[in-house]
């Protein structure tokens, strides 16, 4: 592997976990530990994102009074401060409502017992190989009791849960396949039916942890260092995983490559943001002069649904998903990858006959209460969240560019906004976005720090983010509307 | 009827409408659906269906099919549809693409297309014509504006933002009311253009809007207040504000009764309320719901009503007269509130539908807001759009709906949920009476009830006015039953008893027992008295032994070990006996105790125990028995029995105690199983055997060291602490606080302190009421948790007046500050009393305690010479 000779000595620190277990793919040297004959865990000293400097990063401490509040009842509620927060610490106002609407799903009243909810987080965030996420609720839900038995893979949980397996195998992938039948079949097993309540439940924990699961991989996100003990609160079967298998083998010389692009394409990039600048102010101009017509219109977005599937990274290399992870989904193989290759028809859902402010919003805030009120905030925030910058411009109204990426996103899910001109997407989101944006939705165990560096290069760490909240809430709405519309007509 | 139906037919001009609950098959779902104003066409808007029916006495018949061209587009796509009420040519229609149409049903050509306006950026949630203007339009739209069009122009005349003016000025505040007479409204238009201001913190938009030209010939034949609009507007420096700063609209509509007002109602959940004039800020704002207000409707009569309708599934009618827009009916619906319309002829009767889950309308009365007054059930998938077929006929209700069909409902054919809604009630009287009221045959499955015939106690002497917001009388009624309470039964003269007569400190632990056991006997609580019993024995035994004949069975165990059976009091006769063991047991029917102890099979025949037998008691379980104290017999009714109660007793007696085991038994079945099995020898009315217990049966083997040594009390605080909670639970919160006093320190630490806290606090409440203040006090002061034990300490200031001015003494309790005079000197000493003061109650003469206790032992006269005869106890 490349990164094992160059980059060793830079990365000693950082494949500490590797080297205690002796990864072979990425033949991290095990070398001082073995004198002493005693395995110590040590901290992997990127902070919190692979991606993003730790400078950057709020130092925990430093946070005001109101942010310390968050934290210390995250604290409280978890019983760690994990990477995700302090990534998303960058933008307070949505981590809020994220923690709260997490706490409420994993903590508080529902009508699913808490190791299922947990072990429902494993499975979503197994299908995209996420093993931050699969060993943090590992731990949660040995902590509250679970069976470990369970951890052995999908085959060894209650048939009930193995049910669920299908659903979320065509949620993370396929969201547009899932059809009434598939609610029946979950609804109606004799002993092993889910309750619609359950069902609602489920569904939300699925998306949620398929849309975290994006975050986690675009934005980097390190391995908890389990201080103390840390091999005893990671479960030996899970533990033996890799940095390498998480980035995918790219992690380390992309850094220096990058770092090294990154020198000669100041310039460029400085252009970049300007040239998307004037792009948007062009569109809002000629909104008002020039109209597509219908057909333009309706064929904008074919274009942009159908090109969406072939957006892809060009260094899309072939990776075996991780081995330890995979045990909890039998199908390895359903990936969004491939049936993108066969140019599959991903049929048009109309936003206008299926919302989620209007009926998604009503049907989850029917069966599983206060919930629904909890991601509309969540969508909300999200959605509206600006600090009117754009890289070192100030006073910007970025609502088209935050709208086309939304929609592009939905785009990507065949979900169709009547009243938006697809064009414009083109216009603001350029190559190298878009494969990041369409890796970190549908294939995030894929993404690179090259990825994570090439787009808007100029921009601050935090917008990224910013993006990344953005990507995680449109693919979560996405999901659920599927979901919901499923479970809707199953209903009517 | 006959009146109202006479009304209906004046107001239609002599052709009552007619026509029967029919519904025809639509090609696709529908959005929205209008009634022209003949009442005799309907036009059904949906994404792929645009058509006009004609409403025929029997069924619908498709007159006009307005999707017409090849490809099928999006301005098409309807989201709402209107016909205007002035002209039966003219209809609206909003696309999901942003675009307004409107459509002229004169033209000669087949398509009827009439006028595009593409100013909207987003979805067109509604559209709606001016109720007396022939030209005016309005929309409202997902990109948070409002327009208005005249329909002679190409562009919108005005646009109205839904974005709030200022921050934080929602929450049903008013921003400001203005009256202002017609007749002045052209100067105050002037100002219109310049007031038009953005927020400080709103960025500058990328694009300025360029100001449309008008050109004034094409302004001949508008309304004066629409042409005096038009200039300030074309200069308006601003433009609109960026879309995605302001809340989507969802509805608006025109007020029948204002000219220039309209209501427009938002995702956010406010409702602003527009002057047409003045489109630079709203009249007022104020928030309806929480979440989107998906629509609303002016009362087709009342001037100042508006019923909105909620995602929150909430209708509510507003009072808009007020300077505060009133909230004056609400009503509670089982999903959300997709579109509300005023019943006609009906003052408070109003129809919504859902967009979710719940496919049936319902009318509702809003004065009875809790049981729909009618129910349309014909739809089988959510309905989306509703109209009353004329305005004013109050039974034909048009609907349209996903599950694409379009259906006459007819008001005499719909379901009234009130038949089957009959009240269902359950209360409890103050006598501790339980009545409650269910339907009839519910209650009359059940066997052996009969309904309540009224209360023969008490005669009824209220009798209400009928009121039309009462519940519906008569339609469908419920059994009412009571369960009555045994007079005296509900007695707690038991409680103030045991409480005044426990006593709960000051004497040694086996006299409290004791003391309170006989207290619990005397009161008819066997139980209560023999758990203190118990506890006497558990915690002071030793001490208390002395010598007495016995006359219980005694069994030889071996010489190891003996495995208990159930459980019972285990004790040694005599240090001197070493392993003789003695138990005792006595089942339910069998007047002899029979035990068979072990596998050497000694079986022991305790022949006819006296006080057992001439018990009337039919079961008990004899434990131990006495010598001439009658009252230290105590027989356990097994009503009363509870498997948490330790039933085996031995009370200590004359000999010398040195193991007791008291465990929870299995269970009286347990025993039944053994009485009735092979084992049971001969005659069972004489005696039961029991088999040999194996040790599977055996709850606690004991150890042979157990004979030694005697069981600490600490063995048995856990049973304690369970029994202890055994009664809170069942109510007896008395027993638990009183026996937690008793035993002190014994049992404090295993119970925790909340628990305790708990405990007290109900006891010491329970008290109060019964007016216990003493014991109340005493419990107080006994109890140890800190928050019990400073309830003491509270309020305990005493106040005090001057006694020559009669002001309160507020510094110091010796000295008035306003007449500056030491208020209690003592008749004694003449000195001021700062600490303790005594007065007799007769002269009112008095001074420091130690002073006049002193006096009065020397004299019988009041110290202060006025002659009384002061009396000290």
């Amino acid at each position: 592997m490349r990164l094992a000779t160059t980059a060793n000595e830079a990365y000693t620190a950082s494949l500490a976990v590797s080297e205690l277990l002796g990864c072979k793919r990425c033949g991290g040297g095990r070398g001082q530990d073995e004198e002493l004959g005693i395995r110590i865990p040590r901290p992997l000293g990127h902070g919190p994102s692979r991606f993003i400097p730790e400078k950057e990063i709020l130092q925990v401490g430093s946070e005001d009074a109101q942010m310390h509040t968050v934290f210390a009842d995250s604290f409280a509620a978890l019983g760690r401060l994990d990477n995700i927060t302090l990534v998303m610490v960058f933008h307070p106002q949505y981590l809020e409502s994220f923690l709260k609407t997490q706490h409420y799903l994993l903590q508080m009243d529902g009508p699913l017992p808490l190791h299922y909810r947990h072990y429902i987080g494993i499975m979503a965030a197994a299908r995209h190989q996420c093993s931050y996420l699969v060993n943090l609720h590992v731990n949660d839900f040995l902590h509250v009791g679970g069976d470990p038995k369970w951890l052995n893979g999908l085959e060894n949980a209650p048939q009930k849960l193995q049910n669920l397996g299908e659903l979320n195998k065509v949620l993370a992938h396929r969201p547009w396949l899932i059809t009434k039948e598939h609610i029946e079949g979950l609804l109606k097993a004799e002993e092993h039916s889910w309750s619609l309540a359950e069902l609602v439940h489920a569904v939300v924990l699925l998306t949620h942890y398929h849309s975290l699961a994006s975050f986690t991989f675009g934005c980097g996100i390190s391995p908890e260092i389990h201080c103390d003990g840390g091999h005893t609160f990671r479960p030996p079967s899970v533990s033996n995983y890799c940095i390498c298998d998480i980035t995918n083998g790219n992690h380390s010389v992309d850094e220096t490559q990058v770092n090294s692009a990154g020198n000669v394409s100041v310039s460029d990039s400085f252009f970049e943001v300007e040239a998307l600048m004037e792009k948007m102010r062009q569109l809002q101009e000629c909104r008002d002069e020039e109209e597509a017509s219908q057909e333009e219109m309706a064929s904008r977005f074919e274009i942009e649904k159908r090109e969406s599937m072939f957006v892809f990274s060009s260094d899309d290399e072939e990776v075996t998903p991780a081995r330890d992870v995979s045990r909890h989904f039998e199908d390895t193989s359903y990936g969004y990858k491939d049936f993108s290759r066969h140019g599959m028809h991903v049929p048009t859902f109309r936003v206008q006959d299926y919302c989620w402010e209007d009926h998604g919003y009503s049907l989850v805030n029917r069966l599983y209460p206060d919930v629904g009120q909890l991601i509309d905030e969540k969508f909300h925030i999200a959605y509206n969240l600006t600090y009117n910058t754009m890289a070192m411009h100030k006073d910007v109204d970025t609502s088209m560019l935050r709208r086309a990426i939304w929609n592009y996103i939905h785009c990507m899910f065949g979900i169709r906004y009547d009243d938006y001109d697809y064009g414009e997407i083109n216009q603001l989101l350029d190559r190298s976005f878009k494969v990041y944006i369409k890796t970190v939705v549908c294939t995030p165990e894929k993404v690179t720090k090259r990825m994570y560096d090439s787009f808007w290069r100029q921009f601050k760490h935090s917008e990224k983010v910013h993006v990344n909240l953005l990507l995680i809430e449109a693919r979560m709405q996405a999901e659920l509307l599927y979901a919901l519309r499923a479970i809707t007509r199953y209903m009517t | 009827a006959m009146e109202k139906m006479s009304r209906v037919t004046t107001a239609l001009g002599g052709s009552a409408l007619t026509g029967r609950t029919m519904h025809c098959h639509l090609d696709a779902p529908a959005n929205a659906i209008s009634v022209c104003r003949d009442a005799a066409q309907v036009v059904v808007a949906g994404r792929s269906i645009f058509k006009i029916y004609a409403i025929e006495d029997e069924q619908f018949v498709e007159k006009l099919n307005l999707r017409v061209g090849r490809k099928p587009s999006l301005n098409l796509s309807c989201a709402d549809v209107v016909w205007h009420q002035m002209d039966e040519n003219l209809l609206a229609t909003a696309a999901t693409n942003g675009v307004v149409v409107t459509w002229n049903l004169g033209r000669p050509s087949r398509n009827k297309q009439d006028q595009l306006f593409t100013e909207h950026k987003r979805t067109v949630n509604k559209v709606c014509f001016h109720p007396t203007e022939a030209h005016v339009l309005l929309s409202g739209s997902q990109d948070g504006f409002m327009k208005c069009f005249d329909l002679r122009r190409k562009d919108s005349v005005s646009t109205f933002s839904g974005e709030a003016p200022e921050a934080g000025r929602a929450d049903g505040e008013v921003l400001w009311v203005c009256h202002r007479p017609p007749d002045v409204f052209p100067e105050s238009t002037k100002k219109v253009g310049l007031e038009v201001s953005t927020p400080p913190s709103r960025p500058p938009r990328l694009g300025r809007r360029q100001a449309c030209d008008s050109s004034p010939q094409s302004l001949q034949g508008l309304p004066p207040w629409l042409l005096s609009l038009l200039e300030p507007l074309t200069f308006s420096p601003h433009g609109p504000p960026p879309a995605g700063q302001s809340e989507s609209v969802r509805d608006v509509q025109f007020s029948i009764r204002d000219y220039f007002t309209f209501a427009s109602t938002f995702e956010n959940g406010n409702v602003q309320l527009w002057d047409i004039r003045r489109p630079d800020r709203c009249e007022r704002m104020f928030t309806a719901h929480n979440g989107p207000v998906f629509c609303c409707d002016w009362h087709p009569e009342d001037r100042g009503w508006l019923a909105t309708g909620g995602r929150d599934k909430m209708v509510k009618v507003w009072d808009m007269t007020t300077h505060r827009a009133k909230e004056v009916h609400c009503v509670q619906t089982i999903a959300s509130v997709a579109r509300v319309k005023w019943r006609p002829e009906c003052r408070h009767h109003l129809a919504t539908c859902s967009m979710m889950v719940d496919h049936n309308i319902y009318v509702w009365d809003v004065r009875r807001p809790f049981v729909p007054a009618a129910m349309f059930e014909e739809h089988r998938d959510v309905t989306t759009g509703i109209a009353w077929r004329h305005p004013h006929d109050p039974s034909f209700l048009l609907s349209g709906s996903k599950d694409s069909t379009l259906c006459q409902h007819l008001f005499r054919d719909a379901s009234q949920p009130v038949e089957r809604a009959n009240p269902e009630g359950l209360c409890y009287g103050l006598f501790g009476d339980l009545a409650f009221a269910a339907k009839e045959s519910l209650v009359a499955t059940e066997s052996g009830r009969k309904p309540y015939a009224g209360d023969r106690r008490h005669p009824i002497f209220f009798k209400r006015k009928l009121d039309p917001a009462e519940p519906f009388v008569g339609l469908a009624s419920s059994a009412l039953s009571v369960f009555e309470i045994e007079p005296g039964s509900g007695s707690m003269s038991w409680f103030v008893d045991t409480a005044e007569r426990y006593a709960l400190a000051g004497r040694p632990l086996a006299e409290l027992c004791d003391h309170n056991a006989k207290v619990a006997r005397e009161l008819g609580r066997n139980q209560v008295a023999q758990t203190w019993t118990m506890l006497r024995i558990i915690y002071c035994s030793p001490g208390l032994a002395s010598a007495t004949s016995l006359n219980h069975s005694v069994g030889k165990g071996s010489s190891c070990g003996v495995p208990l059976m159930n459980s019972f009091n285990l004790k040694d006769m005599a240090p001197g006996l070493g392993s003789e063991t003695r138990l005792d047991r006595s089942k339910g029917d069998t007047r002899s105790d029979t035990v068979l102890l072990d596998s050497s099979a000694t079986l022991i025949t305790n022949e006819d125990n006296e006080e057992t037998e001439g018990s009337d008691v039919p079961a008990d379980y004899l434990l131990g028995d006495v010598e001439g104290e009658e009252e230290e017999l105590y027989l356990l009714d097994p009503e009363h029995a509870h498997p948490e109660e330790p039933e085996y007793v031995l009370p200590q007696e004359a000999f010398p105690l040195r193991h007791e085991i008291v465990d929870t038994p299995p269970g009286p079945e347990h025993l039944q199983d053994k009485a009735d099995s092979p084992h049971v020898s001969g005659s069972e009315a004489d005696a039961a055997s029991l088999a040999p217990v194996d040790s599977s049966f055996s709850l606690i083997s004991i150890p042979h060291a157990l004979y030694d040594t005697r069981l600490p009390p600490d063995f048995f605080s856990a049973l304690v602490c369970d029994m202890l909670r055994f009664y809170a639970e069942q109510g007896d919160v008395q027993m638990a606080v009183s026996v937690l006093i008793v035993l002190g320190e014994r049992v404090r630490k295993d119970i925790d302190e909340q628990t305790q806290e708990h405990w007290y606090a109900s006891y010491i409440d329970l008290l109060q009421r019964f007016c216990l203040w003493n014991v109340s006090n005493q419990v107080v002061k006994l109890s140890t948790s800190r928050a019990i034990s400073c309830l003491n300490q509270a309020s305990t200031t005493l106040h005090v007046n001057c006694s020559h001015c009669k002001r309160p003494m507020s510094s110091r309790g010796w000295v008035c500050d306003r007449c500056h005079r030491c208020a209690s000197m003592c008749a004694v000493c003449h000195h001021v009393v700062k600490g303790l003061f005594v007065w007799c109650q007769g002269c009112s003469h008095g001074g420091h305690l130690q002073h006049i206790m002193k006096w009065l032992e020397g004299s019988s006269h009041c110290p202060a010479g006025c002659g009384h005869l002061c009396e000290y106890s």
